[in-house]
């Protein structure tokens, strides 16, 4: 409204003599500090422009005096991680794994190593501590499907189970129900004989008819006495370690339906050095062999 | 001019049934037959004003001072607060499921990828947007000494806007989304966003046209930047192809390394346009008007505006450092990212030492400890932002929750706040009353609020550094010490810590509800009634 200067009592500035709804406006110098400080910002980036690339062109952009990439610097560390690796690499695929243990830097570095590479790609079946979960085995134990001394874990992690890769191993569970192999009071029974290995059981009846179907049908790969067959992959029912858990309700869905699970190939994703020292990582883990 | 209006509803009802007709999926019938309802409800509208002869309203009253739209102020008000407990409310439901992922209640239409935009929508465009809108309507009548332009257009942009947000959010739980940050809706509800930004604009700058001031005001100016900058960010990020004129689906224009930019472009300038140079509209006139001090310094506020809006408008591709994105593109976003320091910063100096000479009132008026405060979190995130820019920083800060700390302090600690003080301001002015309902309730939220913000950013700091280190220990060998999922446990106490610093950053908004909604029916709380601060427009109201 009113379009006069007017002093400002408190702080003794002008206005600039305009106002709106009652708003003035102090005519006060930019504060010193706020102006350098922003001189300052604009010519450091100046100066970075001048030695970082910066300014696009018309097919290319200024390079910098630096001549510094971020791709160039990304390749260069991993080359030398790489080099500073390369020698402990060598010596752990040209050894005999079993021998590892006698060098204990190597043996030292392939444990680091190891626990590194199943945190980034096994720990998200086998559980962090490779402690398993159902369908996918604890690692600490010394309950091994497919065997448990370092060349049997080498193998297993290089080609998996029932994987897709050529020497893969295999074994099978079968599909009883499914298949119609047995009939639902058989596959009870059966089921009953093997928690028996494990627990006692009231119904003794169904535990000794439950045992001679195991004879006719389970016996050839889980063995007479049930101790498991490695050959097959085939579990130990007697040890009270449960692949997929103890109740009932998942051993008879286990016979019905049977199981099959995957451990994929490693050896297409990973370099044989890192396959060695997972081998290595996980036979120490407290149950190899 | 209401017949034109009503054209328009028809054209809308008709082009809602078409596209519900003809629609090849089930969200487009939806939208269409809810774009129908909405044109039928605007054209009953349109015809009861005409029945009980509702006239253009005078430009003045019988003062001879200006008539202004104070009912359009009303509406926002109430949107805006309705919008921010929906909004605040979906931000604590996500960070609950977070920390405890069994809250996604394994349904699609419950699960954090889906809430999470309807989150930032809520909050960014349904709150923040309605607050803008509905201040800048304010500020620009208050401040030009005129009614705002047009009768009809105004509420045009009111109901469009919330029709927008409606179908936005409907669209996302519905998994309708082109999975653009803050850009998600897709392109029939852009382009409808687009027409009432437009019409946005024209009102705004009408009632700019026909001031009886001679100068136009520093908050106007920022609006106004807002607005148009907003409009071009909008249009070109969403440039996209949709697959059937009636289906939800469409293709962005851009692909690869190219829409990355684009869309950080979009994203950092919606910071920027939005709840910065938006909001900043909003601290100019507010304070000033709170305080009763002339703003401090004019050539300050020249300066840092221009430089502000030159200097934001590249700093968008240090979103994307150490990524595809060309290494000059990356030093670009960046150095501009530092230079904009400063320019931020002269809001602060502005919006602080109009206090100069009213000091004071930080003790007596509770209002203005919401808007000091506010302009302290705008200082403090505008300082973290450009040192989350540098690569070095970025290399450690980037993906981790520090970033979501640093949205945080911004979003709840200056956008929130400044917003709160404006709420708090308007509810007496434009319903005439003569206080607050209470005082004690705005310090009380305040407090409340304050603790829920350094709760809530402190957790992010702490939990995005820690996060940032995890990701890049190595051993003694060098092979990486932990796996990602170590680190997702390890973030657990901190996301648990972040949900109650959001749970009280609610609760206090609840209590901003109800004091504003008493406010409104007229009460004062009869123990504060000697006490109150007054409506310092009251003496002038009829």
């Amino acid at each position: 409204m009113s379009n006069k200067v007017e002093k400002d009592e408190f702080s003794g500035t002008d206005t600039t003599g305009h106002e709106w709804d009652g708003i003035k406006e102090l005519d006060t110098p930019m504060p010193r500090w706020w102006l350098w400080t922003m001189y300052a910002s604009i010519i450091w980036a100046i100066g970075y422009w001048i030695v970082m690339p910066a300014w696009p062109l018309i097919s290319s952009h200024t390079a910098g005096f630096l001549g510094y990439s971020s791709r160039g610097s990304l390749e260069q560390e991993l080359a030398d991680a790489t080099a500073a690796h390369a020698e402990d690499r060598n010596a752990l695929v040209t050894m005999e794994l079993s021998a590892v243990k006698n060098n204990s830097q190597l043996y030292q570095f392939a444990l680091r190593g190891g626990k590194s590479a199943f945190a980034v790609n096994c720990s998200q079946c086998h559980g962090s501590g490779a402690q398993g979960a159902p369908g996918f085995p604890n690692l600490n134990d010394d309950d091994w499907l497919w065997g448990g001394d370092v060349d049997a874990i080498y193998e297993t992690i290089k080609y998996g189970i029932r994987s897709d890769h050529d020497d893969t191993r295999i074994g099978e569970m079968p599909a009883f129900l499914t298949d119609e192999m047995l009939t639902k009071e058989q596959i009870n029974d059966v089921a009953e004989y093997v928690l028996s290995l494990s627990a006692e059981r009231e119904d003794t009846a169904a535990v000794d008819r439950g045992q001679e179907v195991f004879m006719e049908n389970c016996a050839s790969c889980h063995g007479d006495k049930a101790k498991g067959g490695r050959d097959f992959g085939a579990p130990n029912l007697t040890d009270a370690i449960w692949f997929y858990g103890k109740d009932k309700d998942i051993i008879l869905r286990t016979i019905s339906r049977g199981r099959n699970n995957v451990m994929p190939a490693w050896v297409d994703r990973l370099d044989d050095a890192t396959i060695r020292q997972l081998a290595l990582y996980v036979h120490s883990l407290g149950g190899g062999e | 001019m209401n017949l034109l209006w009503l054209a328009f509803t028809i054209v809308g009802v008709l082009l809602g049934v078409i596209l519900s007709a003809k629609a090849v999926d089930p969200t487009m019938m939806l939208h269409g037959m809810v774009f129908s309802i909405a044109a039928v409800l605007s054209a009953f509208a349109l015809i009861a004003r005409n029945y009980r002869n509702i006239s253009t309203p005078s430009l003045a009253d019988a003062n001879g001072s200006v008539n202004y739209n104070t009912e359009i102020i009303k509406a926002g008000i109430i949107a805006s607060t309705f919008w921010g407990v929906v909004g605040f409310s979906v931000g604590l439901v996500i960070a609950l499921q977070l920390a405890f992922p069994v809250l996604n209640f394994d349904l699609p239409w419950t699960n954090f990828g889906r809430l999470r935009p309807l989150h930032t929508s809520a909050v960014i465009f349904a709150f923040g947007g309605n607050i803008l809108i509905m201040t800048s309507f304010h500020v620009v009548q208050r401040t030009c000494r005129a009614r705002l332009a047009g009768d009809i257009a105004p509420w045009f942009v009111f109901w469009g806007y919330q029709l927008f947000i409606v179908l936005a959010a409907t669209g996302y739980v519905l998994g309708v989304t082109q999975s653009k940050e803050y850009a998600e809706p897709e392109w029939y509800v852009d382009i409808w966003l687009t027409l009432v930004w437009v019409v946005y604009l024209l009102v705004f700058l009408a009632t700019i046209w026909k001031r009886q001031e001679k100068h136009i005001y520093v908050a106007n100016w920022f609006y106004l930047a807002f607005i148009v900058t907003i409009a071009m960010l909008h249009i070109v990020n969403n440039l996209s192809v949709p697959v059937s004129l009636t289906g939800v689906k469409s293709y962005s224009l851009f692909a690869g390394v190219q829409s990355a930019l684009t869309q950080w472009w979009y994203g950092h300038n919606a910071v920027g346009f939005f709840l910065t140079a938006g909001f900043l509209g909003i601290m100019y006139y507010f304070i000033p008007k709170r305080v009763n001090r002339p703003v401090y310094s004019y050539r300050l506020s020249i300066i840092h505006f221009w430089s502000l809006i030159f200097l934001y408008i590249w700093a968008g591709p240090h979103h994307l450092h150490y990524t595809a994105l060309p290494d000059w593109a990356q030093t670009l976003g960046m150095t501009f990212s530092i230079m904009l320091w400063m320019p931020s910063w002269g809001g602060m100096i502005n919006g602080l030492m109009t206090l100069s000479g009213a000091w004071d009132k930080l003790r007596t008026d509770p209002v203005v400890r919401f808007l000091v405060t506010s302009v302290a979190f705008y200082g403090m995130s505008t300082f973290e932002g450009p040192l989350m820019s540098i690569k070095a920083v970025n290399a450690l800060s980037h993906y981790t929750d520090w970033t979501i700390g640093h949205v945080h302090s911004g979003a709840l600690g200056w956008v929130a706040y400044i917003s709160f003080g404006a709420l708090y301001f308007l509810t007496p002015v434009v319903w005439k009353r003569k206080s607050l309902y209470s005082d004690a309730l705005v310090n009380l939220h305040f407090w409340i609020s304050t603790v829920g913000i350094l709760l809530y950013i402190t957790a992010m700091w702490v939990s995005g550094i820690l996060q940032g280190l995890m990701w890049r220990a190595y051993d003694a060998f060098g092979f990486l010490e932990y796996s990602f999922s170590e680190t997702v446990e390890a973030m657990h106490p901190f996301y648990v810590i972040r949900a109650g610093g959001g749970a009280l950053f609610l609760i206090g908004a609840l209590i901003m509800v109800y004091n504003l909604w008493r406010t409104v029916r007229g009460d004062v709380r009869a123990k504060e009634a000697g006490s109150l601060v007054p409506n310092m427009e009251f003496a002038g109201a009829r």
